[in-house]
């Protein structure tokens, strides 16, 4: 009788790597649908594209690597990864705006690195990143405006129509500014009070945009509940971008309040989606709380002085590159020692 | 309320202990055959104190450790030693080592026990003497001898004593049916183990999820000062460093052991045999074991005389053999497939899993490791097991020194928890053990560059001493010479006398040459060392050939001699040996010399 002969342990109890990306996507459901409902059918044709197009760039990749098809395509990787480029881009990019991001997030950012966990960079952010310095005017000026499913918003045909023509430049009746671009623009020669009357805000704080935040707050506290996610990130990262706010924005006529820094733009989809990626967030907890706060002061200083109204995909980026150096520098105390043990390892560290 | 600490991470696996506990212990009985390993745990394994076809008598040492770390072996019943022979042993690597086999004669007939029953009027070092010779090893994990563990440094003093009854291990229940059966006896092998150490504090810790054992073990000690604490279930709890901070909050600093920290643990079966080696003379010759396992139909625990065969075990729990798919000896996060039943219980040896494929099920294929911390998150050491895995597969070893590989326990609980199925703990014994072969190279390497040195230097200074002795040959030679012509000169006119002397010289030289003859036909008959260096030239006394013999013997001897100083510099274990070459070559020196010392008289005489 020919036993088994393995090492131990000889039982587990995991959630397969699958099944967590799965969670993941079913957990932005809510903000694609406050999305959807709030400006159109853009975001759910550009999630549709750009998921179709990352499985089919990771499937070929992994062709070229002479890798399994059905062994690695079965992770769900390259399914979150075009859904986050989906649920990021503008309603309008066209069509090949947001093919170039997904084939830049799958084939340079993730597969040429070696695959699932070994990309230093988050692809979807590094192919966003690249869209967005490479066609600034596809990527400021498409953003629909809020309009209500059910109201004056454009069809499905029309808004298919409009991202297959490819055009740059959608007709002015559809697009606005986000709120974070208007009161950027405005701040400085317009009251607080001037730059709030722009419809784009509504009557709330960001008309439409504090829903979509508000889904993508709650998908996230969900990741949190079932653990998929850990507190650490999000809570630093939205932490460090309202304790900058609050120190140096107080004055709305001179910077956005914070409540707009909270509920429009990426935000909650950057904080509890995004930067918590784990293959290219820090690893330890503290490293964690770190690399949250960099991603939280970094988007206030870019959204504030710099030339974007929104950076979350530069924020994440920059920190990712901070990562090694973070996690050199916050191992954990292990058991049964005096202090963490820091550094890069020597030869004389015994 | 005894106050309790957590530890960092943990897990919840699944218990499975319910099918075990149903029955109480049962006698497994004498098998037909005991294999008894000379080695069962850690330190050196024993040597046989019997030869084949001896009678050995129930509890009789069967083998001892003679110098070192370890306990000896006795025979768990009356019988006749069959072989001692290299047999299948449990062990991971599934390897051969030496055993003991017993053929029991069925009157399982005690040799003369001696219990003792006022040990508190014993020396303290006497007891601890009985405790060692009733071969007690610890019975929870590795099996380091008791006595030696109940022996902390000078310099520590133990003020809590913990009786390990966690039992965090899914399946085993031979500590919790140990707990409810035996609470009296693990009692009073505390309270010989308190007597010794003598403790502020006496604490039996015990995971909540067997209150059965709890209720016994609180009964039993109802009364005394001993505390028995309900711990929280969590794996691993019952890990010696888990446990000691549930129940301190102390941490037993890295690379020491917790009597550095005033703690030391015990598990509830080595009281037991303990306190059965005091009261009742009796060595530790049987433990329970759980056999379990979708595979055996009446799973349950067994009082086993060591050295019984698993499989006799597993018959007696009735396996079903084509529902087995592995057999696990010890828990299933952190025991050893066996490749087959065909070894021995050993006095380590607390659980057998038999189980189907659907109970330990092959894990899925590994897939990459995307950081998710779970790993992390579940380490009772907190460590960055992730980071561990990298620096292990890319043998960077000194990186994972760095992120203290070596503090990791083994636990099982990162792979447990692990979404992409690395299997962690594999790859961090791979990474241990190439660094411990990496360090005992350097050791050896280190210790051959010494070696090469230092004969270098001696070689430099033997050449420069022979060379001396050369030139100051040569400066003699060249004074004789010159003397020699002088002489000459000086008395041509007793040439004549010189010649008769000559002649009465050289037929002296013929009968020493005579004698010597006749002595070497003597010493030929007799056995003599072949080309001994003492044997004298057989033609004529050779002075020359007999200083260079002399010569060599001096410089052989020198060479071991400074061996041998080496040797005994690094403390080496070829000592002995060397200390016998260079008596040899001391004797060989003289019997040289001596050869010598007669050519020359006899030339003398000769002359």
């Amino acid at each position: 009788m020919a036993l088994v002969q393995q090492s131990s342990p000889h039982t587990r109890h995991a959630r397969p790597t699958s099944q967590v990306m799965l969670w993941v996507i079913l957990a932005a459901l809510p903000g694609l649908a406050m999305q959807t409902v709030f400006f159109g059918w853009g975001n759910l044709i550009n999630v549709i594209w750009c998921i179709a197009l990352a499985i089919a760039a990771e499937a070929a990749m992994l062709t070229l690597r002479r890798r399994s098809l059905g062994f690695f395509l079965r992770d769900n990787t390259a399914a979150v990864t075009g859904l986050l480029l989906g649920l990021s881009l503008p309603q309008f990019a066209p069509w090949w705006v947001s093919a170039v991001a997904v084939i830049t997030a799958i084939v340079l950012a993730k597969q040429l690195y070696g695959g699932l966990g070994s990309n230093p960079f988050n692809p979807a952010m590094a192919g966003y990143a690249l869209v967005l310095i490479s066609f600034p005017v596809a990527m400021t000026t498409n953003w629909a405006q809020a309009a209500l499913l059910w109201g004056d918003a454009p069809g499905f045909g029309e808004t298919l129509r409009i991202i297959a023509s490819g055009q740059q430049t959608v007709a002015d009746a559809f697009t606005m500014a986000t709120p974070l671009d208007e009161y950027k623009h405005k701040v400085g020669s317009h009251t607080a009070t001037e730059i709030l009357a722009h419809p784009t805000f509504g009557d709330g704080i960001a008309r439409g945009w504090e829903w979509v935040n508000g889904a993508f707050l709650a998908g996230g506290l969900v990741l949190l509940a079932l653990r998929i996610i850990s507190w650490h990130i999000p809570v630093s990262m939205l932490g460090a971008l309202a304790v900058m706010s609050i120190a140096f924005g107080s004055n709305a006529d001179q910077y956005a309040p914070l409540s707009l820094h909270l509920l429009a733009g990426g935000t909650m989809l950057g904080a509890f989606f995004i930067a918590t990626d784990p293959v290219s967030a820090a690893t330890s907890h503290q490293g964690k709380i770190i690399y949250g706060a960099g991603i939280g002061i970094l988007l206030y200083v870019i959204r504030a002085w710099g030339n974007y109204p929104d950076a979350v995909a530069f924020s994440v980026l920059l920190m990712n590159f901070a990562v090694p150096f973070i996690d050199h520098y916050t191992p954990p105390r292990t058991y049964g020692h005096h202090k963490a043990r820091r550094g890069i390892a020597s030869k004389t560290s015994g | 309320m005894t106050k309790l600490w957590d530890f960092h991470g943990g897990i919840h696996p699944p218990e499975n202990k319910q099918q075990s506990t149903s029955r109480p212990i049962r006698n497994a009985g004498i098998p037909e055959l005991l294999v008894l390993p000379l080695q069962q745990h850690i330190g050196q394994p024993a040597e046989t104190c019997v030869t084949v076809g001896d009678r050995v008598l129930k509890g009789q040492p069967i083998a001892d450790v003679r110098d070192g770390l370890g306990v000896p072996v006795h025979a768990p019943t009356s019988g006749t030693v069959e072989s001692i022979a290299r047999l299948p042993v449990p062990h991971p690597s599934g390897m051969d080592d030496w055993c003991i086999t017993l053929r029991p004669d069925g009157k399982d007939e005690w040799i003369d026990r001696q219990p003792i029953t006022d040990y508190r009027q014993q020396d303290r070092q006497d007891i601890l003497a009985v405790i060692r010779n009733a071969g007690i090893a610890g019975l929870g994990g590795a099996g380091f001898p008791t006595d030696i563990k109940l022996r902390p440094p000078k310099d520590r003093k133990v003020s809590t004593l913990i009786l390990n009854g966690a039992e965090c291990e899914p399946y085993i229940t031979a500590d919790d049916m140990t707990m409810r059966e035996r609470a009296t006896e693990i009692l009073d092998g505390l309270k010989v183990m308190a007597w010794i150490l003598r403790p502020e504090r006496c604490v039996i810790a015990i995971e909540d999820n067997k209150p059965e054992a709890l209720a016994a073990m609180q009964t039993a000690a109802a009364g005394t000062q001993t505390e028995v604490v309900a711990i929280p279930t969590k794996y691993p709890s019952g890990g010696e460093k888990q446990l000691v901070q549930i129940l301190t909050g102390l941490e037993v600093p890295h690379g020491g052991i917790p009597a550095d920290i005033g703690v030391m643990c015990q598990n509830v079966g080595t009281a037991v045999a303990v306190g059965r080696a005091i009261f009742r003379g009796e060595p530790l010759i049987s433990r329970v074991v759980t056999i379990t396992g979708e595979a055996v139909t009446g799973p349950g625990n067994f009082d086993t005389l060591l050295g019984t065969p698993v499989d006799y075990l597993l018959t007696a729990a009735g396996l079903q053999p084509d529902r087995l798919d592995r057999l696990v000896l010890g828990g299933p996060m952190m025991g050893y497939t066996l490749p087959s039943p065909d070894v021995p219980v050993v006095k380590t040896s607390n659980c057998i899993i038999a189980a189907s494929v659907s109970e330990l099920p092959a894990p899925p294929p590994e897939q990459p490791c995307i950081r998710c911390g779970m790993c992390a998150d579940a380490c009772p050491m907190e460590l960055l097991p992730q980071q561990l895995l990298w620096h292990s597969r890319a043998s960077e070893f000194e990186k994972a020194e760095h992120l203290n590989l070596f503090d990791c326990i083994e636990c099982g609980a990162c792979s447990y928890v692990c979404p992409s199925s690395i299997p962690l703990v594999q790859y961090y014994r791979f990474a241990k053990g190439e660094i411990r072969i990496q360090r005992a190279e350097q050791l050896k390497a280190d210790r051959a560059r010494e070696r090469f040195e230092a004969r270098q230097a001696r070689l430099e200074r033997e050449q420069e001493e022979k060379e001396a002795r050369r030139k100051e040959r040569a400066r003699a030679a060249a004074e004789a010479q010159a003397r020699k012509k002088a002489e000459a000169v000086e008395t041509p006119a007793q040439a004549g006398e010189a010649d008769a002397d000559r002649a009465a010289k050289a037929a002296l030289v013929q009968q020493a040459l005579a004698r010597k003859k006749a002595k070497a036909a003597q010493d030929s008959v007799a056995p003599v060392e072949p080309a001994g260096p003492a044997r004298p030239a057989a033609e004529a006394p050779d002075i020359e050939a007999l200083e260079k013999q002399l010569e060599q013997a001096r410089g052989k001897l020198d060479t071991m001699q400074s061996m041998l100083d080496d040797a005994r510099a690094a403390g080496a274990d070829n000592v002995e040996k060397l200390e016998r070459a260079v008596a040899k070559n001391h004797d060989r020196v003289q019997r040289a010399g001596q050869a010598l010392e007669e050519a020359r008289k006899s030339l003398q005489a000769a002359d």
